[in-house]
Parts: C-alpha cells; sequence; structure tokens
C-alpha cells in the first residue's frame, strides 16, 4: 500500500466535513505526543492521517515535564491493554508552536489541523492567544478542558471541564474571539458526560470530541510499594486511555448522541481506538470523526493505512458510498433498559463438532450463572456439554468464556409473544396503567 | 559392561570432534525461557476437570501450575507439581507427554495448532524455583522405620512421602549412586547436567532418609531380614536383567545388552573413551532400543539399524520416540526375527542374520526369507526382567506374582502383610518413571494407612 491523501479508497469515499472542517479521512491524530511538533505531524501527513490536533497550547512560559512519564496496564502476554501518562501541556514556547503550525497547515493545505489550546480561565487569556492561533490559517480549535493531571492545579484543564458554567463561558470567549470552529474536548471524569455537552452547545461550540483520558493508577511496584510511573521514589495519578477505555468511551458518545439537545451536535469520537473496526463503532454511534493517540505511540504512524483500507472494504461490502452514509446508525438502537423487551428470549446453543471440551462454559454456568449447563459423560469418556434449555436466560456467559470462535452462539427464541416494555410489564411494581 | 573392549574407541573413529559430540548429548528439547514459558502457559485454557489432570498418572494439577506460571508464581507452580510427583522435574524430561497430557490436552487439535507444552512448563517451573529450604515438612516423628528398596523414582518417592508422613526410611540401594533409571537408564540428552542427583539431592533435603549403597536384595540383604527388622518394606526394586535372545553367541564380545552400554554412557565423563560400534544393529521395539540406537548414532556410528520381529505399529516406543530415531539416521527394519549371531573365527560378533516374519491371522510366522546385517555390535532391548538373586530367600518367594512381576493390590500391598511394591517390578502400568513415581507415593499412603489402623487396633 502506498501512502495517499486520496479520499478515495477501494471505490468509497472516506473524506469527511466535521464541524466544517474537511479532512481526505476520518483518521485524525490526537492532541498528545505524536502531534507535539511539525516533525511528528509532518511524519503523520506523509503516513496518511486524515487531520491532526496539534498538541495543547498553553501561555509561556511553556509547561516543564517530569522524568517518567508512561505507565501501561498490561495483558498476560504484554500486550497493552491500557496507557496512562503524566505528560502536560506542550513544553515548548508558543511562538515556536505558532511558527511551526503556520508552516504545516502551509505544506500541506487538504489535510485538517486543529490546535489544541489551554489557558487560565479568564477572558484576557483567551482574547490573547485566539487571535494568534487564528493567524497561523489553522482550521480550528480544541479546548482542551479535560486534563486530569497537572493543569487542574493551575486552575485549567479538568478544573474547567468538570464546572458546566465554566465550560460554557470558554466556549463562548472563544466564538467571540475566533471565527473558526470551534471543539470542546470533553472529560470524562464527571458523573454526567451530558451535562458537559450541554453547556458546551449552549456557549456555541461547533462540536464535542470526547473522551479525554480518566483518572488512572495503573500499577503498582510491589517491591518499593509506589505506583508507576514512578519518578524518584513517588508517583502520581495519571490519564488513561487506549484500549481498556474504549467501552467507556463509547457509552459517553452514545449518550450525547441520544440526548435531544445534543442530538445534532458534531463529535469527534476518540478513546481507545485502535483498528478501523473501532473507528466504525464510534462512526456508528454517531461520531463524525475519530482522534488516535496510544495505538499510534504503540506501532507508529502506519497503521493508518490499515485502518483506511479495512474501513472502507467494509464500507463497499455494506455498500455505504461515504462515512456519513453510515454515521450514528446505531444510535436508534441504543436506548434506555426500560424500553428493552421484555418478551425477548435468546438461548445457548452449543456446536458439538466444534467443541474441544475444555469444560469452562460449564464451570462458569455452574459456579456463577444459572446452572443451565449439563456436564455428560459417555461411555468412552468423552465429554459432553449439553445446554439445559428450560434454564438458560440466555446471559451470554458461557459464549464468552468459550475460547472457540462461533462454538456458543445465542440463538433467538421464537416467543410468539409481542414487544413489551418494563413500563407496560405487569411484573412492574411501578407500571404506569396505558 | 559385556566384552566391547575390542571395538575402536568413539575418539578414534568417529567423524565428531570432542565439541560436535558435546552438542550430541546436550539438552534434545531446550528448556523454554521467561518469555516463552509466560507466552506458552497464556495458551493453556485452565479447562474444568481438565483432560490433561486425568492423563497425568501422577495427578499434578496442570492448568493450576500453569496459571501460577502465568502469574508469575513460580514457587507456587513448582509447589503444585511437587505436592504430587516430587520427581517433577525429571518427569518433566523423560515423560512422554505426547502419549499423556499433552495428547489429552484440548488444544491437541486441528484447529488450534498444537497442544499446551506442558512438559516444557513443568520443566520451567521446576528449574526455576527457588525455595528458602525444602518446601515440604516432616510430621511429627512416628517412631516408625520403613525400609525402602531401591533408590530409583519409585522408591524415593515413596521414602519422601513416608518422610512427610514422619516415619523414618532407609533405602538399599544396589547401585553406587542413587536415581535408578533416572541416573543409569534414560538416554543422555534427556537428562544433562547431572539432574538425576540433584534431584536428589533436593529431595533428600526433607530429612529422615538415609540411603545405604552396595546393597543389592538377594546379595547383601534379603527380604526376610528387613521383614523381620522393619515396620514396613518397600519393594522398588525394578527389574535388573536384561532379556536374552536365546541364541548361540549370546556371551561374544560385541554383544551386549542396552541397558549396560546406556549405563557407561550415563556414567562417562569422557565420551571420546567409550566403543564405538561403527555398524551398529539394535534390537527392540521400546524406548530403550530407540534410546540406543540415537545414542549411538549421535557417538558418530556410521549405520545403525533397529531391528523389530513386528510391524511399526506394535512398537512400543512412542511415535514421538521413533522420530527422534529417524531424524538421528536410524533405520527402522521390521518384521525381522533374530535367528544367528554371525561371529567371526576368534569368536566376536561380525553380524547377525535374521528370519523374515509375517502376520499370520494373529500369530507370528516365518517367511522363510533371510537378512544378514553385517555389525560391530548388537544390542539386546528386549526387555528386563528380575536378576533371579533378588527374590530368591524364602519370604522372598511367598510373593504371589502375576507373571513374572510382583503382584499387588490397588494400594500396593503385595501378598505378604507389611510389604508393597511399585514401579518397574509389580504387574501394573507402562515402566514409566511418572508411574513409578505414583506406586511410591501411593504405597507410602497404604503403609502410612495400615500402620496408623494397627495403632488403633493395638
Amino acid at each position: 500500500m502506498t501512502p495517499s491523501n486520496d479520499s478515495i479508497v477501494n471505490g468509497v469515499d472516506l473524506s469527511v466535513d466535521f464541524a466544517g472542517i474537511k479532512a481526505p479521512n476520518p483518521f485524525w491524530l490526537a492532541s498528545a505526543p505524536p502531534t507535539d511538533k511539525a516533525y511528528n505531524v509532518e511524519r503523520a501527513y506523509r503516513a496518511g492521517w486524515g487531520g491532526v490536533v496539534w498538541k495543547t497550547l498553553g501561555e509561556d512560559p511553556p509547561a516543564v515535564n517530569v522524568s517518567s512519564r508512561y505507565s501501561a496496564h498490561f495483558g498476560n502476554n504484554r500486550e497493552v491493554l491500557g496507557f496512562n501518562n503524566i505528560e502536560l501541556i506542550t513544553d515548548r514556547s508558543l511562538e515556536v508552536n505558532l511558527e511551526e503550525i503556520t508552516r504545516v497547515k502551509r505544506d500541506w493545505p487538504d489535510r485538517a489541523l486543529i490546535v489544541s489550546i489551554m489557558v487560565p480561565c479568564e477572558e484576557a487569556a483567551w482574547r490573547h492567544i485566539l487571535p494568534l492561533v487564528e493567524a497561523t490559517g489553522a482550521d480550528g480549535i480544541e479546548l482542551n478542558l479535560g486534563c486530569p493531571h497537572g493543569m487542574p492545579e493551575r486552575g485549567m484543564g479538568a478544573a474547567v471541564g468538570q464546572n458546566p458554567d465554566l465550560i460554557e463561558q470558554v466556549a463562548r470567549w472563544c466564538k467571540q474571539y475566533y471565527a473558526k470552529p470551534v471543539i470542546v474536548k470533553l472529560t470524562p471524569n464527571i458523573t454526567d458526560i451530558r451535562v458537559a455537552a450541554q453547556a458546551a452547545l449552549r456557549g456555541g461550540a461547533d462540536a464535542v470530541s470526547l473522551i479525554n483520558t480518566i483518572n488512572s493508577i495503573t500499577s503498582i511496584d510491589l517491591d518499593n510499594m509506589v505506583a508507576k510511573p514512578t519518578v524518584g521514589q513517588q508517583s502520581t495519578h495519571g490519564g488513561y486511555c487506549g484500549s481498556a477505555v474504549k467501552p467507556i468511551a463509547l457509552n459517553m458518545v452514545a449518550e450525547i448522541a441520544r440526548d435531544t439537545p445534543t442530538q445534532d451536535l458534531p463529535i469527534s469520537g476518540i478513546g481507545g481506538i485502535s483498528d478501523w473496526r473501532d473507528a466504525a463503532e464510534f462512526v456508528a454511534l454517531g461520531a463524525g470523526s475519530v482522534q488516535v493517540c496510544t495505538a499510534a505511540m504503540l506501532h507508529g504512524f502506519r497503521i493508518v493505512e490499515e485502518m483506511k483500507d479495512g474501513l472502507s472494504r467494509w464500507m463497499a461490502a455494506q455498500g455505504y458510498d461515504t462515512i456519513q452514509a453510515f454515521s450514528g446508525k446505531a444510535v436508534a438502537n441504543t436506548t434506555d433498559w426500560k424500553h428493552l423487551d421484555m418478551n425477548f428470549k435468546t438461548i445457548a446453543h452449543i456446536d458439538q463438532d466444534k467443541c474441544i471440551e475444555c469444560g469452562r462454559c460449564y464451570i462458569a454456568c455452574e459456579d456463577t450463572s444459572h446452572q443451565s449447563i449439563a456436564k455428560l459423560i459417555d461411555a468412552s469418556g468423552a465429554r459432553r456439554y449439553e445446554v439445559i434449555e428450560e434454564e438458560c436466560v440466555g446471559c451470554n456467559l458461557c459464549q464468552i468464556t468459550c475460547p472457540v470462535q462461533d462454538c456458543i452462539t445465542m440463538v433467538p427464541q421464537q416467543t410468539g409473544k409481542p414487544y413489551m416494555s418494563w413500563d407496560q410489564d405487569p411484573r412492574n411494581p411501578f407500571r404506569q396503567a396505558s | 559392561m559385556s566384552d566391547l573392549t575390542h571395538l575402536p574407541r568413539v575418539g578414534e573413529a568417529s567423524a565428531l570432534d570432542a565439541h560436535g559430540l558435546a552438542d550430541n548429548f546436550n539438552d534434545l528439547h531446550p528448556p523454554l525461557n521467561a518469555r516463552q514459558a509466560m507466552t506458552e502457559s497464556q495458551r493453556c485454557l485452565y479447562c474444568y476437570d481438565a483432560p490433561c489432570i486425568e492423563a497425568c498418572p501422577s495427578d499434578i494439577d496442570i492448568p493450576r501450575f500453569i496459571r501460577q506460571i502465568s502469574e508469575h508464581n513460580t514457587n507456587g507452580a513448582a509447589h503444585t507439581i511437587l505436592e504430587q510427583n516430587i520427581l517433577g522435574g525429571s518427569c518433566a524430561r523423560v515423560c512422554p507427554t505426547e502419549i499423556l497430557c499433552e495428547q489429552r490436552c484440548v488444544r491437541n487439535h486441528e484447529s488450534e495448532c498444537q497442544p499446551v507444552l506442558i512438559g516444557l512448563l513443568q520443566r520451567y517451573a521446576t528449574d526455576h524455583m527457588r525455595f528458602d529450604g525444602h518446601p515440604f515438612q516432616r510430621a511429627a516423628d512416628s517412631g516408625r522405620h520403613i525400609a525402602v528398596i531401591g533408590a530409583g523414582p519409585a522408591g524415593l518417592a515413596c521414602a519422601h512421602r513416608l518422610a512427610m508422613l514422619g516415619h523414618r526410611v532407609t533405602i538399599f540401594e544396589a547401585e553406587a549412586k542413587p536415581g535408578g533409571l533416572n541416573e543409569y537408564g534414560i538416554a543422555r540428552y534427556k537428562m544433562t547436567d547431572d539432574f538425576a542427583r540433584r534431584e536428589v539431592e533436593f529431595l533428600l533435603e526433607i530429612g529422615g532418609i538415609e540411603i545405604r549403597y552396595g546393597q543389592r536384595l538377594g546379595h547383601e540383604l534379603h527380604l526376610g531380614q528387613l521383614h523381620a527388622d522393619y515396620d514396613s518394606v518397600f519393594l522398588g526394586l525394578g527389574l535388573g536383567a536384561s532379556r536374552q535372545l536365546g541364541l548361540t553367541g549370546e556371551d561374544a564380545p560385541g554383544l551386549a545388552p542396552a541397558v549396560d552400554y546406556i549405563k557407561t554412557l550415563r556414567q562417562a565423563e569422557d565420551l571420546t573413551q567409550l566403543p564405538l560400534a561403527r555398524r551398529c544393529v539394535v534390537i527392540g521395539a521400546g524406548n530403550t532400543a530407540i534410546d540406543m540406537a540415537t545414542q549411538m548414532a549421535r557417538l558418530g556410528a556410521e549405520e545403525v539399524t533397529l531391528v523389530y520381529r513386528r510391524g511399526i505399529e506394535a512398537m512400543s516406543a512412542t511415535q514421538h520416540e521413533q522420530e527422534i530415531a529417524k531424524a538421528n539416521g536410524v533405520r527402522l527394519l521390521t518384521w525381522a526375527r533374530p535367528e544367528e549371531v554371525l561371529l567371526d573365527a576368534s569368536g566376536r560378533v561380525t553380524g547377525i542374520r535374521f528370519a523374515k516374519t509375517q502376520d499370520e491371522e494373529g500369530r507370528l510366522t516365518d517367511t522363510g526369507e533371510h537378512i544378514k546385517l553385517a555389525a560391530d555390535a548388537i544390542f539386546k532391548a528386549i526387555g528386563q526382567r528380575f536378576d533371579d538373586d533378588s527374590l530368591s530367600d524364602a519370604t522372598a518367594s511367598e510373593l504371589a506374582r502375576d507373571g513374572e512381576r510382583i503382584h499387588v493390590d490397588e494400594a500396593f500391598r503385595t501378598s505378604l502383610p507389611r510389604v508393597y511394591a511399585g514401579g518397574d517390578c509389580v504387574a501394573p502400568g507402562q515402566d514409566l518413571t511418572v508411574q513409578a513415581v505414583q506406586h511410591g507415593k501411593l504405597a507410602a499412603h497404604a503403609i502410612h494407612q495400615d500402620l496408623l489402623a494397627k495403632q488403633e487396633a493395638a
């Protein structure tokens, strides 16, 4: 595959117009170390990324970082499940960053270039920096109101993002002093993401992006009784990202996409996106672009080619000509628990030809679920595990624990009963009379 | 050893130099490093009622020890192994896992590529364990004293478990070193770096076990006397004598039992001083025959032929063992029965003539054809039997037998009260190290139970 900026890949159009920001594809690099300076950003563009959110600019003097900055939550084969960092915003001067942004945008006019900004929550600070950023020619700004470490102590980052009034206020200043699109990046370290998104909308934001990182301690060095990353003899909580946060991010994206006030607010999805399938899932829940960081930090910029190729082939097979064509398609099917069909029934089925007789489904169901799998031993001593259909509640646990692909399937049953929500269910003591 | 003194030395006749020889007798299956062990341990599915446990003759909780490896709990993994099989280190090296745990592994399946490498993981755990002191403790002294015949796997496992249960043990060993076949009988490349000795040293750390060497049953000691002197006796004497071909020339220079040669090879400090049979014939179909043929090939023999009177499918050596022999250039000749040892004028072996055989409705018959193979030496590996003297005293003669072997019940009690037996000298089983360990362990529990019962009755 030759890296290309062509938006037509495998016969489908990957280009996006996100809140007025155009890009040849929806794959953007999130504001983070990979977008720290012109050198990295140009390498990313060369590799085929559709856009970049430049690492957060701040007021001079620039932030100072500690040594020892990242740690990870590893799987047993050392695969990185989650990633944690205690870095601050850019540690380079505003002047250097603005000069580089100007030059990069001039040299790469077709790519999205968005500038992340974090300055104190004072009108003067925003009024000062916004014209400087606008002069670079960048396509838009992203407000970093979510950084969970280091910056809140300075009254910035998550300290703002956790206060809806401040979100609204900052968004409003930005719209007042900056002419191009304003994206508000939301912190997940709150109770209800919809409140923050609504505040951004009230302030006039053109879009939101989420999630920023989650407060985290990834592990403890048990020999020295200190968390990682370890700075001298100490540590501190950091921001968590990577694969492990994807489910949290997907839910928050869905919450905003489903919420009436914000249902039309463009969303740039962020959080553990590692491959084209992850990206497609965010788009299906309403994201108009996606931002990637950890996967690129682990594998380099080249992964974008597999993402573009995989996404476009899948789209072609599904008959989706554009990103827009399937954006938000899963939103309507995401609902509140009370609207689920109480009459739906699914039960497990074990394909005996595929079964390798490991017994994992049996012990999981027997010990921790509904005792719905029978262990039979035939005359030859061979095991056979069978679902006791009358007992099975369709919880999916056996299917999840089964190591063989497609060996256990969940089979929807014909009950002959109509849709009935919990609101309508006679077993609901708080049922509303219809 | 039988007379092979007329043969050239390996150092003179082999194409291999000292370096090549050393390489040829290094670990056949190199151990896993930490990273490999971690990756492999992740392949275990932690089955419930795992088939591999059912297949393990010594009842090791395999999924548990593998999970402990994956959790970086190497000592815990080793403890899980050793609590069922105190010789878990040697079993990790010599078990035919391909017909035991790994055969039953649920990942030993077309779509799963290969079984979890259980044997190598067991070796990883036992090689890398680091305990402060012995991991098992002795119970309070019972005041009982038990005689164990043979410091092979069965006797050692029995002694260790008896010590754990609080009994004193004296082991009587015919040879000068402990370990039995682990020390003398297993191919050198399966048990390197003096592991058999180190393992016994570890085992003896529990205390309460004394070994007396050069004590051969039927020679220096007799069952009748032991029976009178000790609270119980465990017979783990193995099968000390090699079966004969029953041909003229059985004692000719150049014809030797494979076990004798392997024993010399295992004890040799300098491989170049071993006699080399440039053209070598091995008769037999078991793992000993394979070990003999493969080791002679690895010493630098030019032609090694393994001859068996039946077909490959009837060989007791596992497929895996046969592959090892073939990979070392050993030729397999089947359906050939030894008929005459060919001797030169001075009475030394020059070859052997075979009668070709066939299966005629289940009976092995001659086809009438003959084959001659030239050979500088012939090694017989057609099975082991009791040394005639070992069970010859009045008490030992009373032992009930199953065929030639000692009869035992399911708890390894012989027909004589207070006498137990296990390992290769008893009837059930496939003559595996791991099985001998299990026999010894279970016999120790039977001895303990019987002593307790007697105490209560008294």
